[in-house]
Protein backbone atom coordinates (compact mmCIF):
# COMPACT_ATOMS: atom_id res chain seq x y z
CA UNK A 1 0.00 0.00 0.00
CA UNK A 2 1.27 3.74 -0.96
CA UNK A 3 1.00 5.88 1.93
CA UNK A 4 1.85 9.63 1.61
CA UNK A 5 2.59 11.82 4.81
CA UNK A 6 2.38 15.26 4.60
CA UNK A 7 4.48 16.96 7.53
CA UNK A 8 3.98 20.77 8.06
CA UNK A 9 4.92 22.91 10.61
CA UNK A 10 2.39 23.98 13.29
CA UNK A 11 0.41 27.79 12.69
CA UNK A 12 2.15 28.97 15.44
CA UNK A 13 5.46 28.66 14.10
CA UNK A 14 7.42 30.71 12.19
CA UNK A 15 8.74 29.28 8.77
CA UNK A 16 11.70 31.07 7.67
CA UNK A 17 11.81 29.39 4.32
CA UNK A 18 8.22 30.56 3.62
CA UNK A 19 8.78 33.95 4.23
CA UNK A 20 11.92 33.45 1.94
CA UNK A 21 9.38 32.14 -0.72
CA UNK A 22 7.16 34.89 -0.55
CA UNK A 23 9.83 37.36 -0.95
CA UNK A 24 10.64 35.78 -3.69
CA UNK A 25 7.90 35.74 -5.57
CA UNK A 26 6.68 39.27 -5.13
CA UNK A 27 9.75 39.94 -6.88
CA UNK A 28 8.66 37.82 -9.47
CA UNK A 29 5.19 40.26 -9.47
CA UNK A 30 3.38 37.87 -8.15
CA UNK A 31 1.79 40.42 -5.76
CA UNK A 32 -1.11 38.79 -4.48
CA UNK A 33 0.78 36.08 -2.85
CA UNK A 34 0.11 36.53 1.24
CA UNK A 35 1.48 33.92 2.94
CA UNK A 36 3.66 30.43 1.66
CA UNK A 37 4.65 27.30 4.24
CA UNK A 38 7.22 25.62 3.00
CA UNK A 39 6.42 21.47 4.98
CA UNK A 40 7.59 17.87 3.34
CA UNK A 41 5.67 15.05 1.73
CA UNK A 42 6.86 11.58 2.70
CA UNK A 43 5.63 8.70 0.38
CA UNK A 44 5.62 5.23 1.85
CA UNK A 45 5.40 2.30 0.46
CA UNK A 46 3.98 -0.59 3.07
CA UNK A 47 3.98 -4.27 2.83
CA UNK A 48 0.26 -4.34 4.47
CA UNK A 49 -3.05 -3.91 2.26
CA UNK A 50 -4.87 -3.42 5.28
CA UNK A 51 -6.19 0.63 5.90
CA UNK A 52 -6.28 0.02 9.34
CA UNK A 53 -2.97 -1.50 10.01
CA UNK A 54 -1.49 0.79 7.90
CA UNK A 55 -2.76 4.04 9.43
CA UNK A 56 -1.86 2.41 12.84
CA UNK A 57 1.96 1.61 11.67
CA UNK A 58 2.14 5.10 9.88
CA UNK A 59 0.90 6.91 12.96
CA UNK A 60 3.33 4.94 14.99
CA UNK A 61 5.89 5.97 12.87
CA UNK A 62 4.97 9.57 12.66
CA UNK A 63 5.57 9.73 16.45
CA UNK A 64 8.82 8.00 16.60
CA UNK A 65 10.69 9.40 13.69
CA UNK A 66 8.84 10.90 11.22
CA UNK A 67 8.11 14.61 12.75
CA UNK A 68 8.75 16.67 15.76
CA UNK A 69 5.41 16.73 17.61
CA UNK A 70 7.20 20.32 19.56
CA UNK A 71 7.04 21.77 16.11
CA UNK A 72 5.14 19.89 13.42
CA UNK A 73 1.87 18.70 12.62
CA UNK A 74 0.88 15.60 10.07
CA UNK A 75 -1.83 14.57 7.72
CA UNK A 76 -1.86 10.81 6.25
CA UNK A 77 -3.30 9.86 2.99
CA UNK A 78 -3.74 6.62 2.04
CA UNK A 79 -3.29 6.32 -1.97
CA UNK A 80 -3.69 3.31 -2.91
CA UNK B 1 38.06 11.62 35.06
CA UNK B 2 36.96 9.58 31.88
CA UNK B 3 34.88 11.53 29.19
CA UNK B 4 33.41 9.90 25.82
CA UNK B 5 32.82 11.41 23.03
CA UNK B 6 30.42 10.31 20.69
CA UNK B 7 31.45 10.05 16.75
CA UNK B 8 28.04 9.70 14.30
CA UNK B 9 28.64 9.38 10.54
CA UNK B 10 28.98 12.97 9.79
CA UNK B 11 30.10 14.21 12.94
CA UNK B 12 32.64 17.25 12.26
CA UNK B 13 33.81 18.26 16.10
CA UNK B 14 34.43 15.02 17.67
CA UNK B 15 38.49 15.44 17.39
CA UNK B 16 38.10 19.22 18.47
CA UNK B 17 36.16 17.69 21.79
CA UNK B 18 38.79 14.75 21.94
CA UNK B 19 41.53 17.83 21.57
CA UNK B 20 40.35 20.35 24.15
CA UNK B 21 39.95 17.60 26.78
CA UNK B 22 42.91 15.36 26.19
CA UNK B 23 45.30 17.97 24.74
CA UNK B 24 44.35 21.12 26.79
CA UNK B 25 42.72 19.61 29.86
CA UNK B 26 44.93 16.08 30.25
CA UNK B 27 42.23 14.24 30.25
CA UNK B 28 41.29 10.37 30.05
CA UNK B 29 39.05 10.92 26.51
CA UNK B 30 37.65 8.00 24.39
CA UNK B 31 35.73 7.93 20.93
CA UNK B 32 32.24 5.86 21.21
CA UNK B 33 30.96 4.77 17.94
CA UNK B 34 27.49 5.45 17.45
CA UNK B 35 27.06 1.61 17.11
CA UNK B 36 28.50 1.15 20.19
CA UNK B 37 25.94 -0.61 23.30
CA UNK B 38 28.34 0.37 25.85
CA UNK B 39 29.75 3.51 27.23
CA UNK B 40 32.89 2.36 28.53
CA UNK B 41 32.78 3.58 31.78
CA UNK B 42 33.10 6.75 31.11
CA UNK B 43 31.75 9.65 33.55
CA UNK B 44 30.87 12.35 31.53
CA UNK B 45 29.36 12.41 27.79
CA UNK B 46 30.23 14.39 25.17
CA UNK B 47 27.78 14.83 21.69
CA UNK B 48 29.84 16.23 20.03
CA UNK B 49 28.64 19.10 16.72
CA UNK B 50 28.65 17.93 12.65
CA UNK B 51 26.12 16.64 10.66
CA UNK B 52 25.24 13.16 11.75
CA UNK B 53 23.46 11.21 9.33
CA UNK B 54 23.68 14.08 6.70
CA UNK B 55 20.75 16.04 8.98
CA UNK B 56 18.02 14.08 6.80
CA UNK B 57 14.83 14.59 7.73
CA UNK B 58 15.69 16.65 10.57
CA UNK B 59 18.47 18.03 12.05
CA UNK B 60 19.31 15.18 15.40
CA UNK B 61 16.13 13.30 13.95
CA UNK B 62 18.12 9.79 12.90
CA UNK B 63 21.18 10.08 15.19
CA UNK B 64 18.79 10.17 18.49
CA UNK B 65 18.35 6.40 17.48
CA UNK B 66 22.14 5.19 16.96
CA UNK B 67 22.63 2.56 19.24
CA UNK B 68 24.74 4.36 22.04
CA UNK B 69 21.68 6.53 22.24
CA UNK B 70 20.08 4.51 24.04
CA UNK B 71 23.15 4.07 26.81
CA UNK B 72 23.37 7.87 26.53
CA UNK B 73 19.53 8.23 27.66
CA UNK B 74 20.09 5.56 30.27
CA UNK B 75 23.37 7.41 31.49
CA UNK B 76 21.69 11.19 31.35
CA UNK B 77 18.37 9.40 33.41
CA UNK B 78 20.95 8.64 36.50
CA UNK B 79 22.27 11.56 36.25
CA UNK B 80 25.40 11.37 34.87
CA UNK B 81 26.70 14.74 33.06
CA UNK B 82 26.01 15.13 29.14
CA UNK B 83 27.02 17.83 27.41
CA UNK B 84 25.59 18.13 23.55
CA UNK B 85 26.86 21.11 21.28
CA UNK B 86 25.86 22.16 18.29
CA UNK B 87 24.34 18.97 16.77
CA UNK B 88 24.62 17.25 19.95
CA UNK B 89 22.17 19.78 21.28
CA UNK B 90 19.62 19.27 18.49
CA UNK B 91 20.51 15.23 19.08
CA UNK B 92 20.00 15.84 22.66
CA UNK B 93 16.17 18.29 22.22
CA UNK B 94 14.95 14.88 19.68
CA UNK B 95 16.12 12.27 21.97
CA UNK B 96 13.52 14.16 25.05
CA UNK B 97 16.55 14.84 27.29
CA UNK B 98 15.88 19.04 26.89
CA UNK B 99 12.81 20.53 26.02
CA UNK B 100 11.69 22.35 22.77
CA UNK B 101 13.20 22.04 19.53
CA UNK B 102 15.78 23.24 16.81
CA UNK B 103 14.92 25.27 13.61
CA UNK B 104 16.47 26.74 10.54
CA UNK B 105 17.73 29.89 11.17
CA UNK B 106 15.91 33.04 11.03
CA UNK B 107 18.03 34.62 8.62
CA UNK B 108 17.96 31.57 6.77
CA UNK B 109 21.66 31.48 6.61
CA UNK B 110 24.44 29.62 8.06
CA UNK B 111 26.03 31.30 10.81
CA UNK B 112 29.48 31.21 11.44
CA UNK B 113 31.10 33.89 13.61
CA UNK B 114 31.98 34.77 17.31
CA UNK B 115 29.17 35.22 19.47
CA UNK B 116 29.05 36.44 23.06
CA UNK B 117 26.77 34.56 26.02
CA UNK B 118 25.73 35.46 29.16
CA UNK B 119 25.76 32.55 32.03
CA UNK B 120 22.33 33.07 33.40
CA UNK B 121 22.43 30.05 35.66
CA UNK B 122 24.61 27.84 37.75
CA UNK B 123 25.12 24.30 37.50
CA UNK B 124 27.16 21.12 37.16
CA UNK B 125 28.21 23.12 33.49
CA UNK B 126 28.74 26.03 34.34
CA UNK B 127 29.81 26.03 38.14
CA UNK B 128 33.18 27.46 37.47
CA UNK B 129 31.40 30.79 36.14
CA UNK B 130 29.43 33.71 38.49
CA UNK B 131 26.21 34.37 37.27
CA UNK B 132 26.31 37.14 34.40
CA UNK B 133 29.60 35.96 33.02
CA UNK B 134 30.01 36.96 29.27
CA UNK B 135 31.97 34.33 27.17
CA UNK B 136 33.21 34.45 24.14
CA UNK B 137 32.90 31.66 21.67
CA UNK B 138 31.91 30.87 18.08
CA UNK B 139 29.20 29.36 16.60
CA UNK B 140 28.85 27.70 13.22
CA UNK B 141 25.15 26.28 12.32
CA UNK B 142 22.45 26.55 10.27
CA UNK B 143 19.88 25.13 12.26
CA UNK B 144 20.42 26.94 15.67
CA UNK B 145 16.76 28.69 16.51
CA UNK B 146 15.88 27.61 19.69
CA UNK B 147 11.91 27.13 19.85
CA UNK B 148 10.01 26.36 22.94
CA UNK B 149 6.16 26.49 23.62
CA UNK B 150 4.87 28.92 26.20
CA UNK B 151 4.12 26.66 28.55
CA UNK B 152 7.37 24.88 28.21
CA UNK B 153 9.06 28.28 28.59
CA UNK B 154 7.45 29.19 31.95
CA UNK B 155 8.63 25.84 32.99
CA UNK B 156 11.86 26.51 31.88
CA UNK B 157 12.17 29.74 33.84
CA UNK B 158 10.81 28.10 36.53
CA UNK B 159 13.35 25.45 36.99
CA UNK B 160 16.07 28.25 36.43
CA UNK B 161 17.15 25.99 33.37
CA UNK B 162 18.06 29.01 30.90
CA UNK B 163 21.63 28.25 30.55
CA UNK B 164 23.51 30.76 27.94
CA UNK B 165 21.97 33.57 26.36
CA UNK B 166 23.17 35.38 23.27
CA UNK B 167 24.42 39.09 24.79
CA UNK B 168 26.46 41.63 23.35
CA UNK B 169 29.88 41.81 24.63
CA UNK B 170 29.22 43.91 27.48
CA UNK B 171 26.13 41.27 28.34
CA UNK B 172 23.36 43.49 26.75
CA UNK B 173 20.85 40.42 25.93
CA UNK B 174 18.96 42.13 22.92
CA UNK B 175 17.50 40.89 19.45
CA UNK B 176 20.48 42.57 17.47
CA UNK B 177 22.69 40.33 19.39
CA UNK B 178 20.72 37.42 18.34
CA UNK B 179 21.94 35.46 15.73
CA UNK B 180 19.17 32.96 14.57
CA UNK B 181 16.62 34.10 15.87
CA UNK B 182 16.00 31.90 19.11
CA UNK B 183 13.38 32.62 21.51
CA UNK B 184 14.60 34.99 24.35
CA UNK B 185 18.01 34.92 23.05
CA UNK B 186 18.63 31.87 24.35
CA UNK B 187 22.02 29.43 23.58
CA UNK B 188 21.71 26.93 25.44
CA UNK B 189 19.76 25.06 27.90
CA UNK B 190 19.51 22.52 30.92
CA UNK B 191 17.59 19.68 32.06
CA UNK B 192 15.62 19.82 34.76
CA UNK B 193 18.41 18.08 36.80
CA UNK B 194 21.07 20.16 35.17
CA UNK B 195 23.44 17.26 34.48
CA UNK B 196 22.01 17.60 30.73
CA UNK B 197 23.51 21.44 28.71
CA UNK B 198 22.47 21.94 25.40
CA UNK B 199 24.32 24.62 23.73
CA UNK B 200 25.09 25.99 20.40
CA UNK B 201 28.32 27.76 20.85
CA UNK B 202 31.36 25.58 20.67
CA UNK B 203 33.13 25.62 24.10
CA UNK B 204 35.73 23.02 22.28
CA UNK B 205 36.67 25.43 19.65
CA UNK B 206 37.20 28.48 22.26
CA UNK B 207 39.46 26.16 24.78
CA UNK B 208 42.83 27.70 24.26
CA UNK B 209 43.95 31.41 23.48
CA UNK B 210 45.58 30.70 20.52
CA UNK B 211 42.34 29.96 19.23
CA UNK B 212 40.94 33.35 20.03
CA UNK B 213 39.19 32.17 23.30
CA UNK B 214 39.71 30.23 26.39
CA UNK B 215 36.09 30.58 27.67
CA UNK B 216 34.97 27.64 26.72
CA UNK B 217 37.46 25.21 28.56
CA UNK B 218 35.33 26.60 32.26
CA UNK B 219 32.49 24.55 30.66
CA UNK B 220 34.79 21.04 30.44
CA UNK B 221 36.09 22.06 33.58
CA UNK B 222 33.07 22.68 35.42
CA UNK B 223 32.42 19.25 35.64
CA UNK B 224 35.71 18.23 37.07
Amino acid sequence: MKVRVFVTLKDDVLDPQGRAVVGSLKTLGFQGVQDARVGKLIELKLSTHNKTEAEKQVKDMCEKLLTNAVIENYKVELVS
Amino acid sequence: MKWGVVVFPGSNCDRDCFHALYDVLKQDVVYLWHKDKDLKGVDAVVLPGGFSYGDYLRVGAMARFAPIMDEVVHFAKQGGPVIGICNGFQILVEAGLLPGALMRNKTLKFMCQDVFVKCETKGPWTRKFKSGKILKMPIAHGDGQYFVRDNQLKELQTHDQIALRYCSAQGDVEEKFNPNGSILNIAGVYNKKKNVLGLMPHPERASEDLLGSSDGQGIFESVL
